[in-house]
């Protein structure tokens, strides 16, 4: 079984980096596990992974499973609950290549799945509620199955190990994306597992994180009442669930999903002129539960676009660069200049600012 | 003088051969840095390393003495604990520039990240100085308990604030001293915000002249615009805020 996390504290950094070409140009994961290479030291080889988008055209109508099993049984077992809720056009061991560094790998399959058409309308639900609830019913009652990727045209790849081994491993640099996100991880509390290497995801959201949540059980609470299970007991995890949620259900801006998460200290709403001020107000009332305390620095990425958040203490390092059609995001700026050594404008992230790049048109 | 190339180059190391060099040599240029850690740690004085890259955290931390250019930006935690000699920076620094310095001097030519200057402290004859060109991000000097920030504001951006929110959040010593105009709802208000006398003034002015020394501005130009002095009004601003007992008064 995949052992989960909580019991061993050990103390802590972590790197984050992320690139993302505004006019759609895909360009291989090379350049960012270079970069995430270059700050080796943040991490210590206990979890390390890749968020990708643009990286299946050719299957993008297709939800993209990736997918750990613990053994034989458990992916017999679980592939008969999604071969009878989804129809399959291709399905897969996900490519991976010798890497000494990596040890004790799961089975790693892909799918590439579409609701079943008569479950779909008898559920009654869109098809992404359809597609994350059967995620989140496989993370939590298959045990030793985890879904750890399942949106379109985009996927992640994870493992425990060094960032760059795990590029290594997962051949990343024969994809080809628009947008690419890593993590080295630096555990803080807990040991590392597969599962519990970033990026978080659910549908085509992905999380790569560095910090340690202080607010994760009030934040967790309150996400599990609307039916998301917070089963890896990593901080990260509902981060992730309080995008989809905001977003993807309530149908908040972007922005304001970041304002709610990295709200404004009340004394400095109190400051601000009134209709701004209504506007924080009400935001930190009705979703008070869903503010993000203790250090943070993620990278949320999804189709089309990524978002870069800071603490609104700025606990966290984040620099970003701008440089042609291509903004580049980092933990260090030496991680930009590796692969970006003349960016036209580079600045750190303030706390609490999101900074949001889209693609241009279609993806 | 002796030139070490750093491209790919372990951080561990390059520091070595750092080390090494500087028995001998009194100067040591360090070509294609990038991102390593923990250059010029502990150096002494008399000794010289010019740093031509982006050099990593906690560059130049317990530096004792000696001479620190770098030809690009810095990092996080820049003369991190230092205590004494002198940084140069030819671009910006990244967040916490001067962590807990307690003697020698930082100047960077434009802007530095966040919690620049915190905790920096000064006692006998020590008194650290941090000279910003540019703008700070929020929290600068918190929980300063000593030394000097000069931030002079230059080449500001339309609309960009030459200090960041909690300015002086948790200050109980030392002195800020801001350049121009700022918005005073971004001071803590634990602290006073004074006109500078003559003596701040003659501080400031040693500042600005070595600061144009180094980059090339025009001293004048800097010194033709009016000066703001933050000092702590209290040495122990958080003596209540837990609670306050009176049977244990501890001040």
């Amino acid at each position: 079984m995949l052992k989960k996390e909580g019991e061993v504290r050990i103390p802590a950094g972590c790197a984050i980096s992320g690139i993302i070409d505004r006019k759609g140009n895909r360009f291989s994961g090379s350049d960012v596990i270079q970069s995430i290479a270059l700050m080796h030291d943040r991490s210590n080889g206990l979890g390390g992974g890749f968020a990708a988008y643009g990286i299946y055209p050719e299957f993008k109508d297709w939800y993209a499973f990736h997918v750990f099993y613990t053994s034989i049984d458990v992916k017999n077992k679980t592939e008969e609950y999604i071969n009878s809720n989804f129809s399959i056009e291709m399905s897969g061991r996900i490519p991976t290549r010798k890497v000494s560094s990596i040890k004790d790998a799961p089975i790693i399959w892909r799918y590439f799945a579409k609701p079943e058409p008569g479950k779909l309308i008898s559920s009654e639900k869109t098809e992404d509620d359809y597609v994350a609830d059967a995620v989140i019913t496989i993370n939590s009652t298959f045990p030793g199955a985890y879904v750890f990727s399942s949106g379109k045209n985009m996927g992640a790849f994870k493992a425990v190990g060094y960032p760059e081994d795990v590029g290594e491993y997962y051949k990343l640099d024969e994809y080809d994306g628009y947008l690419w996100t890593a993590h080295g991880r630096f555990p803080t509390n807990t040991p590392g597992w597969w599962g519990g290497a970033h990026p978080f995801t659910i549908l085509d959201w992905s999380v790569v994180h560095n910090g340690e949540i202080s607010s994760y059980d009030a934040n967790r609470r309150y996400i599990e009442m609307f039916g998301y299970d917070c089963s890896l007991q990593t901080d990260t995890e509902v981060i992730t669930y309080l995008f989809d949620y905001l977003v993807r259900k309530k149908g908040l801006p972007l922005k304001t999903a970041a304002n709610v998460i990295a709200a404004p200290m009340w004394e400095e709403i109190a400051e601000m002129p009134e209709k701004e001020r209504k506007y924080y107000t009400a935001l930190r009332q009705v979703y008070s539960s869903a503010l993000v305390n203790g250090p943070f620095s993620i990278i949320l990425g999804y189709t089309g676009g990524l978002m870069a958040l800071n603490d609104r203490l700025k606990l966290r390092a984040l620099v970003a660069a701008e440089c042609g059609d291509r903004l580049y995001l980092a933990s260090e700026e030496s991680a930009i200049r590796v692969v970006c050594p003349n960016p036209e404008y580079m600045y750190s992230v303030e706390g609490g600012v999101p900074i949001i790049a889209t693609v241009e048109g279609e993806v | 003088m002796k030139v070490i190339d750093a491209k790919e180059t372990y951080f561990k190391t390059l520091n070595d051969m750092v080390f090494d060099a500087l028995e001998t040599e009194d100067e040591v240029i360090i070509a294609n840095v990038g991102g390593q850690r923990y250059i010029g740690t502990g150096m002494d004085a008399g000794k010289s390393i010019i740093v031509q890259g982006t050099p990593g955290n906690d560059m130049a931390c317990y530096m004792n003495g000696g001479r620190i250019t770098v030809k690009g930006n810095g990092q996080d935690a820049v003369g991190n604990t230092m205590n004494g000699g002198e940084i140069v920076i030819y671009g910006h620094s990244g967040d916490t520039v001067g962590y807990g310095m307690r003697d020698g001097r930082i100047f960077v030519q434009t802007n530095v990240g966040c919690r620049g200057g915190i905790h920096m402290k000064e006692f006998e004859n020590c008194r650290p100085k941090i000279v910003i060109g540019g703008r700070a991000g929020a929290y600068l000097g918190e929980y300063m308990a000593g030394g000097v920030i000069l931030l002079l504001g230059l080449n500001l951006k339309e609309g960009r604030e030459v200090i960041g929110h909690y300015c002086a959040t948790g200050m109980h010593g030392g002195v800020i001293y801001i350049r121009g105009e700022y918005s005073d709802d971004r001071i803590s208000p634990g602290v006073a915000v004074l006109e500078p006398n003559e003596d701040d003034m003659k501080e400031i002015s040693d500042l600005v002249r070595d600061y144009c020394k180094y980059f090339g501005s025009d001293y004048h130009e800097i010194m033709n615009e009016r000066f703001t002095k933050l000092a702590p009004t209290s040495a122990r601003p958080y003596k209540n805020l837990y609670a306050r007992n009176e049977a244990f008064p501890l001040s």
